[in-house]
């Protein structure tokens, strides 16, 4: 319990230490020492929930079972490897002049307060709170969309701001009517929010009431996860930001958001078992809107000419298949997409930094700029290469073993529906390489300089990507099969 | 439904549901800036009424508390900031013009019309006094939504985000007694964070575009033609 309130504390407390400390250098190692600091925190959690199982705080306002421990640390470790990152790319934008020692010092704060928020979300029980925490990540974030103040910038941050608050106020509407069917269940109603309770009384709640406030949940949530047709916000708030931000957006956030849904999901299908016709509502719309984000979003990849929007529709590309994942349901299914989560947490955010990286040395995001980068700087051409390579799907990363779960599990229930995977997946892989390749090895401009570059975090997290498809580790593979276990009911090992 | 049936506080409720309502037509109509936020005031306090009528028809003390911090926030706190940017932003006296006004209002019932249909199989499950009050607050949110589509304006687009978010607080009071105090206040102060924020957002963009009409900012839509080079960014 103790490993939990440290978790928390560190980044909320974070939040105040960095909007003091005056010196960008010094705010800059802090960062990287408080999220590391986190992170090891999150670590003893979880080997203490792995021990002693599900943990629920005294005034069950916390719940922590194998589901969500692993995205706490998934969450603090990227967000620390973004840190390390986030050092030498904010100093190098200082020196540029893009931001001023004001807004770094803004940035640093939001970067914890982002943070703090994340790891709210994840470990409250309470379905209110966590929308609080997620209208906070937004808050959070929305102030570093539109850092650097140009007009592009401005106008990202606004429709991010609008169309997330838009969308989230719809899963507050969603969360009220879920109090309300709670309620006149329970004979306390105060506890109508807790997802423990919840999930004990789901067979009670009435299907009529659930199933919209599913679908006002799923609108909500849905926004925040990038689900075509409610996506417009996130290639813009992505490729206007500092890099660093893409990175944890992507990487963190919309998995936060599509936690939420699979755990209103959760509620909603015990709701709905055995008296609704369509008992597997939730699960049907999870996979069309699952399904069309990845068509969708595969087909824009073609014609993105800056590079960072590229990568944030591979970033809806893949939320889109976690989320047709997670509505296909079944054990085989629900390891492929926690799995994918996983991975695609760490080959994004691997991929972010690198991006980060190139469009430093070229000066601009503009994909046809940008080009002869393993001439300029080997280890930043090889390091987008081969996480393009591990985005896309290629045999020896992870991302394949997932990918290739999920389409036996679509072999088995919807045998026609792999065909419009395989042809997402395909259409996908088409459109990253085309732009990749003349970015990588394309002859360089005239004059083009290496920059310093720390590639620490994204070997690191190519190392694991790989290994992962290797060999997935004993203990992690327990661990996702717990969680398997709590979300489709029983387990794949 | 049969109003005769219901008791005197009921029908206070329901005609304040009803006045929320009207509220949130006359910000869809309106096309000064400053006689919106007036108007959302009004909604705000009507909301704050409300609960506090709930919170006498069904005895619930916590309830009070909300009203008042509805009736501090809403109604009195967000106009006021509101106001004072729009006085600093010298747009007193300017009107928006709203393409096709009466099309609007016809969406606008057709979508109270929605509503109720959509909170029919929820009313009947209610034991609450005030049943018809989800239908109208549903709507409030839907009209909300309407008005940020069909505005151009920053300020009115945010208007319409609040009178939303007026709306999602009406529908806990009404159908389930408010949310647990713990989640109210988170509300209450992400909604505060956001109006702050906001107004940092309408100098920003005024910085940058000169002007206020949200219709401008549209360097970043998706192009199709590919000749365009991409802007330079150092």
């Amino acid at each position: 319990m103790n490993a939990l309130l440290i978790t928390l504390l560190i980044p909320l407390l974070g939040t105040l230490l960095m909007a003091a400390v005056p010196r960008c250098r010094v705010a800059g190692w802090l960062n990287v020492l408080l999220a590391a600091a986190t992170t090891a925190a999150s670590i003893v959690l979880a080997l203490e929930v792995l021990h002693t199982g599900p943990l629920l705080s005294p005034g069950r306002f916390f719940y922590i079972d194998a589901f969500n421990v692993y995205l706490l640390v998934l969450t603090a470790f990227v967000a620390t490897t973004t840190a390390i990152f986030s050092r030498p790319y904010m100093d190098h934008e200082l020196s540029l002049g893009r931001v001023n020692s004001r807004r770094m010092r803004l940035y640093h704060a939001m970067y914890q307060g982002f943070l703090f928020t994340m790891l709210l979300a994840l470990s409250t029980n309470n379905l209110g709170i966590l929308w609080v925490a997620l209208e906070g990540a937004t808050l959070a974030t929305v102030l570093l969309v539109s850092l650097y103040r140009t007009p592009e910038s401005v106008e990202a941050a606004w429709k991010y701001f609008i169309l997330c608050g838009v969308g989230i106020a719809q899963a507050l509407f969603g969360t009220v009517l879920l109090y309300f069917a709670a309620a006149s269940v329970l004979t306390v109603p105060e506890d109508g929010l807790l997802w423990t309770t919840l999930h004990g009384i789901a067979g009670q709640l009435d299907p009529t009431v659930m199933s919209i406030a599913f679908v006002f949940l799923l609108v909500g949530y849905g926004t925040k996860v990038g689900l075509v047709p409610l996506h417009n916000w996130l290639p813009d708030a992505h490729s206007e930001g500092p890099t660093p931000m893409s990175a944890v957006l992507s990487g963190l956030l919309l998995n936060v958001a599509l936690y939420a849904v699979v755990r209103v999901k959760m509620l909603v299908d015990g709701a709905l078992y055995g008296v609704s016709n369509i008992p597997q509502l939730a699960g049907y719309l999870m996979m069309a809107f699952g399904l069309l984000s990845f068509l969708v979003a595969g087909l824009f990849l073609h014609r993105q000419r800056d590079i960072k929007r590229m990568f944030s529709y591979s970033s809806i590309e893949h939320m889109g298949l976690m989320t047709f994942a997670f509505g296909l349901g079944g054990p085989l299914a629900t390891f492929a997409a926690l799995l994918h989560m996983t991975l695609h947490s760490l080959v994004k955010s691997a991929i972010f930094v690198t991006v980060g990286h190139a469009t430093h040395i070229a000066g601009t995001q503009a994909i046809d700029k940008i080009r002869g980068l393993i001439r300029t700087q080997p280890t930043v051409g090889w390091g987008l290469l081969l996480g393009t390579a591990a985005i896309a799907g290629f045999p020896p990363f992870g991302l394949f073993v997932s990918e290739f779960l999920l389409l036996i599990a679509t072999m088995e229930s919807w045998p026609w529906l792999t065909v419009a995977l395989l042809s997402g997946l395909a259409i996908a892989f088409a459109g990253l390489f085309r732009n990749i390749h003349p970015m990588v090895y394309g002859s360089q401009p005239e004059g083009q300089q290496p920059v310093k570059a720390n590639m620490l975090p994204v070997y690191l997290h190519l190392l694991l990507a790989l290994w992962f498809g290797l060999a997935i580790p004993a203990v992690l593979a327990q661990w996702f099969d717990q969680a398997t276990q709590l979300i489709a009911g029983k387990g794949v090992l | 439904m049969n109003f005769a049936q219901f008791t005197l506080q009921e029908q206070g409720v329901v005609i304040l549901a009803a006045l929320v309502l009207f509220a949130s037509f006359s910000l869809l109509a309106q096309t000064r800036i400053i006689a919106c936020i007036h108007a959302f005031a009004w909604q705000g306090a009507l909301v704050a009424a409300a609960t506090a009528l709930v919170a006498l028809v069904a005895d619930q003390h916590h309830l009070y508390l909300s009203a008042l911090m509805t009736l501090a926030l809403k109604a009195m706190l967000i106009p006021w900031i509101l106001h004072r940017i729009v006085m600093k932003l010298e747009i007193t006296r300017e009107v928006e013009t709203v393409v096709n006004p009466a099309l609007v209002l016809l969406a606008a019932a057709a979508l109270v019309a929605f509503s109720y249909y959509v909170a029919l199989p929820v009313e009947k499950l209610s034991t609450l006094a005030t049943r018809n009050t989800i239908a109208i607050s549903m709507a409030v949110v839907l009209l909300g939504m309407l008005m940020m589509v069909t505005r151009r304006q920053a300020i009115t687009q945010v208007v319409g985000f609040m009178s939303m978010e007026n709306g999602l607080f009406f529908a806990a009071v009404v159908s389930t007694h408010g949310m647990p105090m713990v989640v109210e206040l988170g509300v209450a102060f992400d909604l505060l964070v956001a109006t702050v924020i906001f107004g940092l957002f309408f100098f920003q963009i005024r910085q940058s575009i000169d002007s206020l009409d949200v219709d401008r900012l549209s360097r970043l839509a998706e192009n199709t033609e590919g000749d365009e080079p991409v802007e330079e960014r150092e």
